[in-house]
């Protein structure tokens, strides 16, 4: 961890949501402080993203950028295994999968970390 | 509030959706005053292949089964108040959609409530969708055209417009686009043009905000410590506020919890959205790319900066097939190495299945340690090296296209009750039928429309 920097979960200074439309998910990611947004650009990359949802079977990750609210959109394609009609998983739609990305950490400056969060939790995935 | 105003009011973003979620969102639009409507949309991808089925075995059935019970708190005061009320109810059987208004409207009273039915999009039969461009296939689709279940076009905001037009009071469609649903009145009240792509743009956003109910409002968002929300028992459904112009305000309905603020709207922005420039719809293509919000008041957005392009030659259609069978079997384990039982059960389990060489493919999830977020290997489950669960449910998943296979492999589970590890209990087992889809691409002109109206008296008789 650099000075003047703290390792935290997205989960602390984000929120997303997850859609599924057949065998391809959709996952927004939202700063809860816009300034946080060129960090998470930084570090929330396409291929950090798609290391997550590897072992799922996704092939690709595409992320769109929205500065102007500011949010991203991240495409991954078949991470569902199959969709929500061939799949044997008990949440064929994938929605849960936002959090398994919120679960990601990211480092991000001091003075942008929301109170209270000073180091990420145990439990989290480590990709 | 000023009158040029039109209010949008959602009753449902699902079918199986909270029953009494519509009674505040019509009082809300009542209270306000001026010229509104309510729409319900409660047909996913597949809902509409269930309805069929349903309606193979029974004539009169085959739409929303809780149609009756979403109508009566609300159909009297709607119509009494000239609020007229959308939906993609009718789901494989418009018709007979109808006629249960009808007998509704009759038993309260409103014999002369004009129903509207509009048809056209079910397609099967009636294209050739073999030549059709495919756009997204399920694997598992067999190549037996018997198979196919359904096939239905996504109709735009056109057929459902003129139906207000001609002075429905309700409007029953089967699969239309879903943000048509919020598009047609604002259509039929403002008389936007067909290629009014700015306007339709506007409308179609707030389609698309408000057609998963309480989405928009706290819904699927509430994280405690996190994203708090009032009352999250009793949300209230959304309500959009459109001008001529295309402004739009995102609410709710009065005196209900919930919350609409940057965050929730932000989250539901972007919904089931891949590229945010090119959301297609068949009334336009949606552009949300630089969009802008802001809170205007207490549960109150506004959205501006949505464009639009016009709209797509071909229209949607998704058809159904026939697929195979998915059975799901639970039991549970807990206490003292809780962990190593659970994974010698579902060892046994799938060993079990291989021995008796049923032909289904099976997967098993440690719930507790790791299920949804894992894939059909249990990479997850078998990396845990969390805290040791005290609880732990083991699921077992089958698929096969043979129904009899699926539920000898599932009742595999309930077998565990007497030959599984120490402490095996509640067993809990369910077979049902699987539905492949496959979306195509046609051409808009191969699929009229029609609008019937009719009196609830004439169609109940």
């Amino acid at each position: 961890m650099s000075a003047g920097r703290l390792t935290v979960l997205l989960h602390d200074v984000a929120h997303a949501r997850a859609g599924d439309k057949g065998n391809r998910l959709n996952i927004s990611l939202i700063p809860y402080d816009p300034a946080l947004y060129p960090v998470l650009a930084e570090q929330v990359t396409e291929a950090r993203v798609l290391s997550l949802f590897r072992h799922r079977g996704a092939t690709r990750v595409t992320r769109y950028e929205l500065p102007a609210i500011p949010a991203f959109n991240f495409v991954i394609d078949d991470v569902l295994e199959g969709g929500v009609n061939s799949s044997l998983n008990l949440d064929g739609h994938g929605k849960s999968h936002s959090f398994r990305l919120l679960g990601l950490s990211v480092e991000v400056p001091a003075n942008l970390a929301p109170a209270g969060v000073q180091v990420r939790r145990p439990g989290a995935p480590r990709p | 509030m000023p009158n040029h105003l039109f209010r949008i009011g959602n009753g449902a973003g699902f079918s199986g959706d909270r029953i009494d979620a519509p009674i505040p969102v019509v009082r809300t639009l009542i209270a306000k005053g001026g010229p509104a409507a309510l729409f319900f949309e409660v047909l996913a991808e597949r809902t509409i292949a269930l309805a069929q089925l349903e309606k193979l075995r029974d004539p009169e059935a085959g739409y929303e089964p809780m149609l009756e019970r979403l109508l009566t708190p609300i159909l009297a005061d709607c119509a009494a108040h000239r609020i007229p009320i959308l939906g993609n109810f009718g789901a494989a059987n418009p018709k007979a959609a109808a006629r249960a208004v009808a007998r509704l409207a009759l038993r309260i009273g409103l014999g002369e409530l004009r129903i509207a039915i509009v048809s056209g999009d079910d397609v099967q039969g009636k294209i050739a969708l073999e030549a059709a461009e495919v756009i997204e296939s399920d694997a598992s689709i067999a190549a037996d055209p018997a198979a196919m279940i359904s096939a239905n076009a996504y109709l735009g905001a056109a057929p459902l417009a003129a139906a207000l037009a001609r002075g429905a009071d309700i409007v029953i469609a089967g699969r239309v686009a879903d943000p048509a649903l919020a598009l047609a009145p604002l259509i039929a009240h403002f008389g936007w043009s067909a290629t009014d792509w700015q306007r339709l743009a506007a409308g179609v956003t707030a389609g698309h905000l408000l057609e998963c109910g309480a989405q928009v409002t706290g819904g699927v968002f509430y994280d405690p410590g996190f994203k708090d929300i009032p009352d999250p028992a009793n949300i209230g459904f959304p309500i959009a506020e459109i001008d001529e112009a295309g402004g739009l305000v995102i609410t709710k309905a009065e005196e209900t919890g919930g919350l609409v603020d940057l965050r929730t709207v932000k989250e539901q922005l972007l919904y089931e959205v891949h590229d945010p420039s090119a959301y297609i719809t068949p009334d336009v293509v949606l552009d949300i790319s630089e969009v802008r919000l802001k809170q205007v008041g207490p549960d109150r957005v506004s959205v501006s900066g949505m464009r639009g392009r016009p709209a797509p030659e071909q229209l949607k259609v998704t058809a159904c097939y026939r697929a195979g069978f998915l059975g799901e079997g639970e039991i549970s384990l807990a206490g003292p190495n809780a962990l190593a039982r659970a994974r010698l059960a579902g060892e046994v389990l799938k060993e079990r299945i291989n021995r008796r060489g049923l032909p289904v493919r099976a997967r098993v999830d440690l719930i507790g340690v790791a299920s949804v977020l894992d894939d059909d290997a249990g990479t997850l489950a078998r990396a845990y090296a969390g805290p040791e669960p005290e609880d732990i449910r083991v699921r077992l998943a089958v698929a096969g296209e043979e129904h009899d296979a699926v539920e000898q492999a599932v009742r595999e589970v309930l077998a565990m009750l007497c030959c599984g590890p120490a402490g095996t209990s509640g067993a809990r087992l369910r077979t049902v039928p699987r539905i492949a889809t496959r979306s195509l691409l046609v051409p808009r002109e191969m699929v009229p429309t029609e609008v019937a109206l009719h009196r609830a008296s004439e169609l109940a008789s």
